[in-house]
């Protein structure tokens, strides 16, 4: 397979690969590398949010060469940017978009994960490292959405600062040094700006490690079982870089709607008001993608209590592989977990609709219901199904049950498709 | 053998020696070092002097009629000035301590039993409650009302209902005349 051609090119190529040994470790992880044959389309989001990422790298620098980072000109450069500036509007559409198509894809890949039990052992370290790139996106997108300086970014800004005033003694003098004032002012946006267009890259060096830890042991896959040999893997290329490719034309085609039909659709018309110091909006909502959170911080009458709890909510996620008592990894063998798993699902989802609406009546009522369910999943559900369920049994292969379900008749056809390649 | 025989003679205790004591300094002296470069980049973060140099409001309170509030900044926060009624001092003042969330005696908010001078700024999570317009939400006590997580104040600033943990804060303030006052 994939041998370099003599020739020229070819001959440039070894000489530098002899030297840096770059292009053949490329070769070997994204050409030859052994991929379960049975991966769904769920397996899409991580590449896919990848991808993401360099469009919001590259929307976000070129935005970054026509925005002024000071709170006496940001908003006007954000217009100027969607009115003056060639095609200004679409980079700052994508990018914005970006953030939120960013997030539904991570959020889908975290699902996944939980479903398919992708962060048992030995990928303990895998799950950890996308725990911490979720954090640091939740910090970027917060930063992110304070730089148009409307009032939305300011009263967030506010509000999200103010979170760490619930610290006893030493929180309000934490707050002042965050702002380098008395107030959110232009100190603030300032250091934002370089926190944001910092953050991305230390994504960008996290996400290595996810896949250098991600290859060590290879994907998981929809029956959670070990690759144990070549017929049950495919190489990665052709099979799915063209699997991922079709994904990411589908994906294209909402983000493209989005941009081009909806581009205010998930935003806020609030941040269109410039910053005002001196009045709070009527009804301050974070966006989209950070409701449950925002809801479960409502929903604590106590406000440290209410800081710890929703801190708590992403920082659960950390010690999920050992919450999770069962050793069995996918739902599909779990009679139990596979119901409960989709009660987490509808709980944050209450929690977003909550997040969205103003404190009163029913609204608390389930805020409240949904907070305290999302930490009995975890805490309470999570260690006792994994020791009461009875797991169905296990297949003794990928090879034997891809193919068993294609018919008994290929079964003899084991390790056939490699022939192909 | 000798080599360890050798260092135990130069060190004090058995098992230690000469270069677990080079060590041990040298990394205290390494940590010291870091510390110190880290510190200014932190402090650089802190308010700048320019930003401190603002710190303090001067008006005169003459043009404020009875019953009516004002809106001044002090630090890039809004200070709510109140020209209270006699109905709302007695209202402040015969409060039951034992009823409120962060107990504080009316005469301990105000320097002139008319005019209460406070921080602007929800102590929840910063926003800046609704009553300084006329036809504004004052709330059930008649003081302020924020709208962003329902903290409602009595007219003393005191905290009464909602998720807010403390009364609205009491600036630092003196009167420098009858009704003049310099804030901060």
């Amino acid at each position: 397979m994939a041998q370099t051609r003599p020739g020229a090119g070819g001959r440039i190529i070894k000489w530098i690969d002899y030297r840096l040994p770059f292009v053949g470790m490329l070769q070997h992880e994204l050409y030859e590398y052994p991929t379960p044959r049975n991966l769904s389309y769920w397996w899409n989001f991580g590449s896919l949010s990848g991808i993401m990422l360099v469009v919001m790298i590259v929307t976000g620098v070129f935005l970054a060469m026509q925005y002024t980072p000071h709170a006496d000109y940001a908003f006007d450069s954000v217009e100027r940017i969607m009115r003056d500036v060639d095609y200004g509007w679409m980079l700052r559409y994508a990018h914005m978009n970006g953030a939120s198509m960013f997030f539904a894809l991570v959020y889908i890949h975290l699902f996944r994960g939980l479903y398919y039990g992708s962060y048992k052992q030995p990928r303990e370290l895998l799950w950890i490292l996308g725990v911490i790139i979720l954090i640091l996106m939740i910090m970027t997108a917060f930063m992110g959405y304070v730089l148009p300086w409307g009032q939305m970014s300011y009263w967030a800004a506010t509000v999200i600062t103010n979170l760490f005033s619930a610290i006893p003694v030493i929180g309000q003098g934490i707050v002042t040094f965050l702002w380098g004032g008395f107030t959110v002012g232009n100190p603030t946006l300032n250091r934002f700006y370089a926190l944001h267009y910092l953050l991305p890259f230390i994504i960008l060096a996290v996400v290595l490690l996810h896949l250098i830890a991600l290859h060590r042991f290879g994907s998981n896959n929809p029956l959670g079982i070990d690759m144990r040999g070549p017929q049950d893997t495919l190489p990665f290329h052709p099979y799915f870089t063209i699997k991922d490719l079709f994904g990411l034309a589908v994906f294209l085609l909402i983000y493209s709607y989005f941009i081009f039909y909806a581009p205010n659709f998930l935003g806020n018309a609030d941040n269109y008001i410039p910053a005002n110091p001196m009045q709070t909006p009527n009804h301050i909502v974070p966006e989209w993608y950070l409701l449950p959170y925002y809801a479960i911080l409502r929903s604590v009458p106590n406000k440290l209590l209410g800081v710890i709890l929703a801190f708590g909510s992403i920082f659960l996620l950390f010690i999920v592989p050992w919450l999770d008592t069962s050793p069995v990894r996918s739902a599909r063998f779990r009679p139990v977990y596979k119901w409960v798993f989709w009660l987490l699902v509808i709980d944050v989802a209450a929690l977003g609709w909550v997040g969205a609406n103003p404190p009163e009546g029913l609204v608390v009522t389930v805020g409240q219901i949904a907070t305290l369910y999302y930490f009995v999943h975890f805490l309470i559900l999570f260690p006792l199904i994994g020791k009461l369920e009875r797991p169905r049994p296990l297949p003794a292969s990928i090879a034997t049950a891809v193919l068993q379900s294609g018919g008994e008749a290929r079964l003899r056809g084991t390790g056939a498709p490699m022939a192909k390649s | 053998m000798a080599d360890l025989v050798q260092h135990n003679i130069t060190g004090g205790h058995p098992g230690e020696t000469r270069r677990d004591f080079l060590i041990l300094t040298a990394t205290a002296i390494g940590a010291v070092g870091v510390a110190a470069t880290i510190w200014p980049f932190i402090d650089s973060l802190n308010p700048a002097r320019d930003t401190l140099a603002l710190s303090t409001t001067e008006l005169d309170l003459a043009p404020v009629q009875l019953g009516q509030r004002l809106t001044v900044a002090w630090r890039g926060k809004p200070i709510f000035i109140d020209h209270r009624t006699p109905e709302e001092i007695k209202a402040a003042e015969d409060v039951n301590l034992s009823d409120l969330r962060d107990p504080q005696p009316d005469s301990a908010r105000v320097k002139k039993t008319e005019w209460l001078v406070i921080i602007g700024v929800c102590t929840h999570l910063g926003c800046i409650p609704l009553g300084q317009k006329t036809g504004d939400d004052r709330g059930p006590y008649g003081g302020w009302f924020c709208p962003c997580h329902g903290s409602i104040y009595d007219t003393s600033g005191r905290i009464r209902q909602g998720p807010a943990p403390a009364n609205l804060v009491v600036p630092p303030y003196e009167f420098t005349g009858d009704t003049t006052i310099k804030i901060g």
